[in-house]
């Protein structure tokens, strides 16, 4: 940020409305987590009843854990997860590779017929990759839950924008030095698209972590279901679970994410900014 | 060789985008013209009948009239709010650091998670907002039970969730912007607003359109809330297409019918793409 303050910054009253303004936005943006804070962390007779003397208690939490196996349902998110990027990483890598420094008849055509998946999401086709998934036995796996987002064209357009920005001659010198294409790959344009791939790692992780409609479809069993598709069976089961536990249950399976997040907030805002800027 | 080589690393990536993307779309059109099998009747060409159904479906045009609503509610909604606030956190006011990230957190919460801290928040009697209004003595009131409210009520939680997300494309353009433009103008004696409208906005014009097709995919694409807050109700006041399609494909397994209302949301989504490829050609973009 440069030193000079910007020549159109409010002064004076301007500037004190302007500040109001914002914090009253502030607040009511932050007012439903707050709640959702309260409830959780306070016995249910005071979770519509807020009195600052209300003793706190982890009990919501403790009793949540136990009604329901998310541990499980953690370990299948994360293996869910980090299948997925891995996956996404090396095909995209390859891909992008290829578009950014090969030429081949076709380039273009198939280019926009990756292209296509940015406007038609795996979402939206749920009809019929469940009966793909139907013929391929991957109904009700993690690997299912995966699949469809493995090659994902909005990782092959950032990481050939990025690959097509790295200097040629690093290209060449590294090809004179002996090195094959894919040697190439992994010593020139892997190491110097770093920040490409922290900040599309980031996007996908919040991405695959928070879905729900197709992992919904696909699973229905304890040892397939994600973190949030478990969420929804547990949140809305008839046994007249109270609140403050559907609350703590809630923030729960958020909790890494959200801690995560406020850790390392800078580089999420980043991520999300370079990612969104093509 | 160069060819081969090409063709070789895409493989892998072609190979599953066509088998999850390119061909569902198409198989997708061959299904919505044959019959869902049912029992020992196998499926059956039946060329126009499930589009006949779609024509003749209250529910349909309900969805698609939802549907449209909504996009039309949250989407204006939604950037003007990210541009206000972007305009904000992007000035020196007190507390700048801590407002960006309550501006930005509901974007890194499942939309699943967030939905149900907000069903607690309408809840009747009970619920902050019931407190709120209770509190400013007005009459209490089921914002997700009653026909009137509970499209807007979904509305507020998109609009909740996604402008944050987008205040960060408005911020990182305003950043880039070079402070000489502002020195400029200032010394021609421009107003901060005549600033805004004529220099600062059209600047921005390339964020903007970015911003909108991300929306627009968005409120064709995500029906979490939906099935968590009001599962299409009350009497279909809440019904957006893709959960429409949801409840006809896995809840009474007409994947026929689904199929046509599918080649609907596909239909929608390619105009998108169009409009995008458009203004792209009109030259939104100023570098």
């Amino acid at each position: 940020m440069s030193a000079v303050l910007n020549v159109y910054e409010p002064h004076g009253v301007g500037r004190v409305l302007e500040t109001i303004g914002a914090w009253v936005l502030g607040i009511l943006w932050v007012l439903p987590l707050l709640y959702a804070f309260w409830t959780a962390f306070h016995s249910a007779e005071f979770s519509t009843r807020l009195s600052l003397t209300a003793p706190l208690t982890l009990a919501n939490f403790i009793t949540a854990w136990h009604a329901a196996p998310f541990a499980r349902y953690f370990l299948n998110t994360l293996m869910m997860v980090s299948m997925v990027l891995a996956a996404q990483l090396v095909l995209t890598t390859l891909a992008a590779y290829a578009f950014a420094r090969f030429e081949f008849p076709g380039r273009n055509i198939l280019f926009a017929l990756v292209l296509v998946q940015l406007m038609i999401m795996p979402d939206v086709l749920i009809v019929e990759n469940y009966r793909t998934m139907t013929a391929l036995g991957l109904k009700d796996t993690i690997t299912g839950i995966g699949l469809p987002y493995m090659a994902s064209a909005f990782g092959i357009f950032l990481l050939r924008q990025t690959f097509k920005s790295v200097p040629r001659e690093l290209d060449e010198a590294a090809r004179v030095e002996g090195c094959t294409p894919l040697q190439v790959l992994w010593k020139v344009y892997v190491p110097l698209a770093r920040p490409t791939y922290i900040a599309y790692a980031l996007v996908s992780v919040s991405y695959h972590w928070n879905n729900f409609l197709w992992p919904l479809i696909i699973t229905n069993s304890v040892e397939a279901r994600p973190v949030t598709v478990g969420l929804q069976v547990f949140s809305s089961s008839d046994q007249g679970i109270d609140w403050s536990i559907i609350t703590a249950a809630t923030l729960l399976t958020t909790a890494p994410l959200l801690l995560a997040f406020l850790l390392f907030q800078r580089q999420f805002v980043q991520s999300f900014m370079r990612a969104g800027i093509r | 060789m160069q060819w081969v080589y090409g063709w070789m690393l895409l493989l892998p990536a072609m190979a599953l985008l066509a088998l999850f993307t390119h061909y569902p779309a198409v198989a997708n059109l061959w299904h919505s013209f044959r019959s869902t099998p049912k029992g020992d009747l196998p499926t059956k060409f039946v060329g126009l009948d499930n589009y006949q159904q779609l024509v003749e479906d209250p529910i349909f045009w309900q969805a698609l009239s939802n549907n449209l609503w909504y996009a039309l509610g949250t989407i204006p909604a939604s950037i003007a709010l990210a541009l206000v606030m972007a305009v904000w956190v992007n000035d020196r006011i007190p507390g700048r650091g801590i407002l960006r990230l309550a501006f930005f957190t509901p974007t890194v919460l499942p939309m699943i998670a967030v939905a149900n801290i907000w069903v607690f928040f309408y809840t009747p009697q009970y619920g902050l907002l019931e407190q709120l209004t209770g509190a400013l003595g007005m009459p209490s009131h089921n914002w997700l039970g009653s026909q009137s409210t509970a499209l807007a009520a979904l509305m507020v939680v998109t609009i909740w969730k996604e402008a944050g997300f987008f205040m960060i494309f408005y911020l990182a353009a305003l950043q880039s912007m070079s402070p000489h433009l502002a020195e400029a103008a200032a010394i021609e004696g421009a107003s901060r607003w005549y600033f805004f409208r004529r220099v600062t906005w059209p600047l921005l014009m390339p964020t903007t359109l970015f911003v909108l097709v991300n929306a627009v995919i968005n409120a064709f694409r995500l029906v979490d809330h939906v099935v968590v807050m009001t599962r299409g109700g009350p009497d279909n006041a809440t019904e957006l297409l893709l959960f429409y399609i949801y409840e006809i494909g896995f809840r009474f397994w007409d994947s026929a019918y689904a199929a046509a209302l599918t080649m609907v949301l596909l239909v929608i989504l390619g105009l998108v793409a169009l409009a995008q490829f458009y203004f792209l050609e009109r030259k939104v973009h100023y570098q």
